[in-house]
């Protein structure tokens, strides 16, 4: 009889070399405590508007329990192409190049396990979401990193892209606003990298999950909106965050009918459709929920400029976050690796941050502070850093 | 900008002009000149605290009143409503489009102060046609403040 292999050497080799996420590591630490205040959650601190939710039971009263066609109700992706054309100036036409997906995180996979072929180059900017570069890994790709700083507020240029480029390169991935540094794209940044995306012939998978909250005085232009680019962009949105609606799991894609196709084939394997009620509550959010985003947004500016205030005063210099719902301070005046710092700062001070490194090794010297919680928390949370931030100066001798 | 800042100051009237100051991205100086304007101007008519009366171990009781009057040649409404406002029972005063015209919001210390109220004092001002008093009996939400508290911030403490 063979003996019995141990269910480790069992698991794919592929999988094996992927870490566990850095976010998943600190929250089994974060969820032990107790009285914390947590500036480290991804997601809005609203529940979904009432409307919303009425729309739901309403359907569910209505018997609307079945499954969906595998690209989505018919009816909601014309409302998504309404949506589109208004706010990214670009058309998409429902019945062939509109996916609704179980959030955009699903979207993202079926978009990189659309494309990647074993050995494909796939260039994507750090500090990022966590899930870029596994799932790249996942469909057995390369992922590419190119480092962003906080000298040039975490942009990308197409200059700091072009290296990068090799015979391999299949595809751009790009998040603006992005999670965790808020930092978004001029439109001149926009305008080279689609320029570069062109002359290289390269597809871009554009991660948009938090356009709606882009703030006074910063550009939300797409990519796909630039003429030449429709053509070679996977645009990818959602919910969850203009519409507080990160439980209902819900989002979709916009690309050219074969990508489109070809996503889709995944998505009916093996989700088959995102549920009927959560597209429900979609189109309602879309047809009635206009005023629910700016509500949210020009709440979340204002603790913006709060927290983006309160930490440069107290010593931790953070660029302006011009989207999404994060700051992401430099902490690394004060001699700790950002790990060790967001560890003290919850034992000293209780105040739960995620460690920039959780975000890639360019995350290192960062935290990142989440405003996605209520004011009168931010405002603890920052008075109780400030304080912590003081100890730290003293012992580092300042 | 003073739209923004009416907007933080009824959400929480006691919020500091320095943390005002870091929300609008203002100083703290111009804060603080803004919202003596606004007072001035009679923008700001007063300061006071949301108060959930229920639970109150008081038996103070609370009454709505529909009002219908006569409206004078000159100054049409205006001289009832400035009149019965001036009475400490009345907490507000609606001029109401529909089939009454005034909405007075009253208190008194129990059920006879404010029927006297309403046959004395309210009854007897020359003009006024009828009354309807409704009496209210709970409060759930009062200036935009639900009186209870919904369930804590039970989202995962950390996520992506």
């Amino acid at each position: 009889m063979k003996d019995r292999k141990s269910h480790l050497d069992r698991i794919a080799q592929h999988l094996r070399k992927i870490p566990r996420s850095g976010i998943r590591d600190f929250f089994d630490i974060v969820s032990t405590r107790k009285d914390i205040i947590s500036l480290g959650i991804g997601e809005p601190d609203f529940v979904t508007p009432w409307h919303i939710r009425e729309a739901v039971k309403l359907s569910l009263d209505q018997g609307d329990t079945s499954y969906t066609s595998n690209l989505g109700l018919i009816e909601l992706r014309h409302e998504i192409a309404k949506y589109v054309r208004h706010s990214f100036k670009t058309d998409y036409k429902p019945e062939t190049e509109i996916l609704i997906t179980v959030g955009v995180s699903e979207a993202l996979d079926l978009a990189i396990r659309a494309i990647t072929e074993p050995g494909d180059e796939l260039i994507y900017h750090e500090p990022c979401y966590v899930s870029y570069a596994p799932e790249i890994l996942f469909a057995h790709g390369m992922p590419v990193p190119v480092m962003t700083s906080s000298k040039n507020d975490f942009r990308l240029t197409r200059e700091m892209i072009e290296p990068k480029i090799t015979k391999r390169t299949k595809a751009i991935l790009l998040n603006f606003p992005t999670n965790p540094t808020g930092s978004i794209l001029m439109r001149k940044d926009v305008e080279g990298i689609a320029k570069l995306a062109i002359e290289r012939d390269l597809l871009v998978i554009s991660d948009e999950i938090y356009s709606e909250l882009t703030y006074s005085g910063g550009d939300r232009t797409s990519i796909a909106s630039i003429p030449g680019m429709k053509e070679r962009t996977i645009f990818l949105n959602g919910f969850s965050k203009s519409w507080a609606m990160t439980g209902f799991r819900i989002g979709f894609s916009c690309a050219p009918q074969e990508l489109t196709e070809a996503m889709m084939k995944i998505h009916q394997y093996t989700m088959l459709c995102a549920s009927i009620m959560a597209q429900k509550a979609a189109i309602e959010a879309l047809v009635h929920g206009d005023d629910d985003v700016i509500q949210m947004k020009n709440e979340y500016e204002r603790r913006r400029n709060f927290i983006h205030t309160s930490l440069n005063e107290m010593g931790l210099p953070c660029t302006l976050p011009r989207g999404a719902f994060y700051a992401f301070p430099y902490i690394g005046n004060y001699g700790l690796p950002s790990k060790e710092f967001a560890l003290r700062l919850l034992e000293e001070k209780k105040v739960a941050c995620v460690p920039g490194s959780a975000f890639g090794v360019s995350g290192e010297g960062f935290i990142r502070c989440s405003y996605a919680t209520e004011l009168e928390e931010i405002k603890e949370a920052m008075s109780r850093m400030a304080s912590f931030v003081k100890g730290l100066g003293k012992k580092a001798g300042k | 900008m003073d739209k923004q800042l009416l907007k933080l100051l009824k959400q929480n009237a006691l919020e500091s002009p320095k943390n005002l100051a870091k929300m609008l991205n203002i100083n703290e100086a111009e804060v603080k000149a803004k919202i003596k304007s606004l007072e001035k101007k009679g923008i700001i008519r007063g300061y006071q605290a949301i108060l959930n009366e229920d639970k109150l171990e008081s038996d103070r009781v609370r009454a709505v009143i529909e009002v219908k009057i006569t409206p004078e040649k000159v100054g049409g409404f205006d001289r009832i409503a400035t009149k019965i406002g001036k009475f400490s029972e009345v907490e507000s005063l609606f001029l109401m489009s529909g089939s009454f015209d005034l909405l007075v919001f009253i208190t008194g210390s129990n059920l006879r102060e404010i029927a006297s109220f309403v046959s004395v004092k309210l009854a007897s001002i020359e003009g006024v046609l009828s009354t309807s008093t409704h009496f209210m009996l709970k409060t759930y939400k009062n200036s935009n403040v639900l009186m209870e508290t919904e369930k804590g911030d039970e989202r995962p403490k950390i996520s992506p």
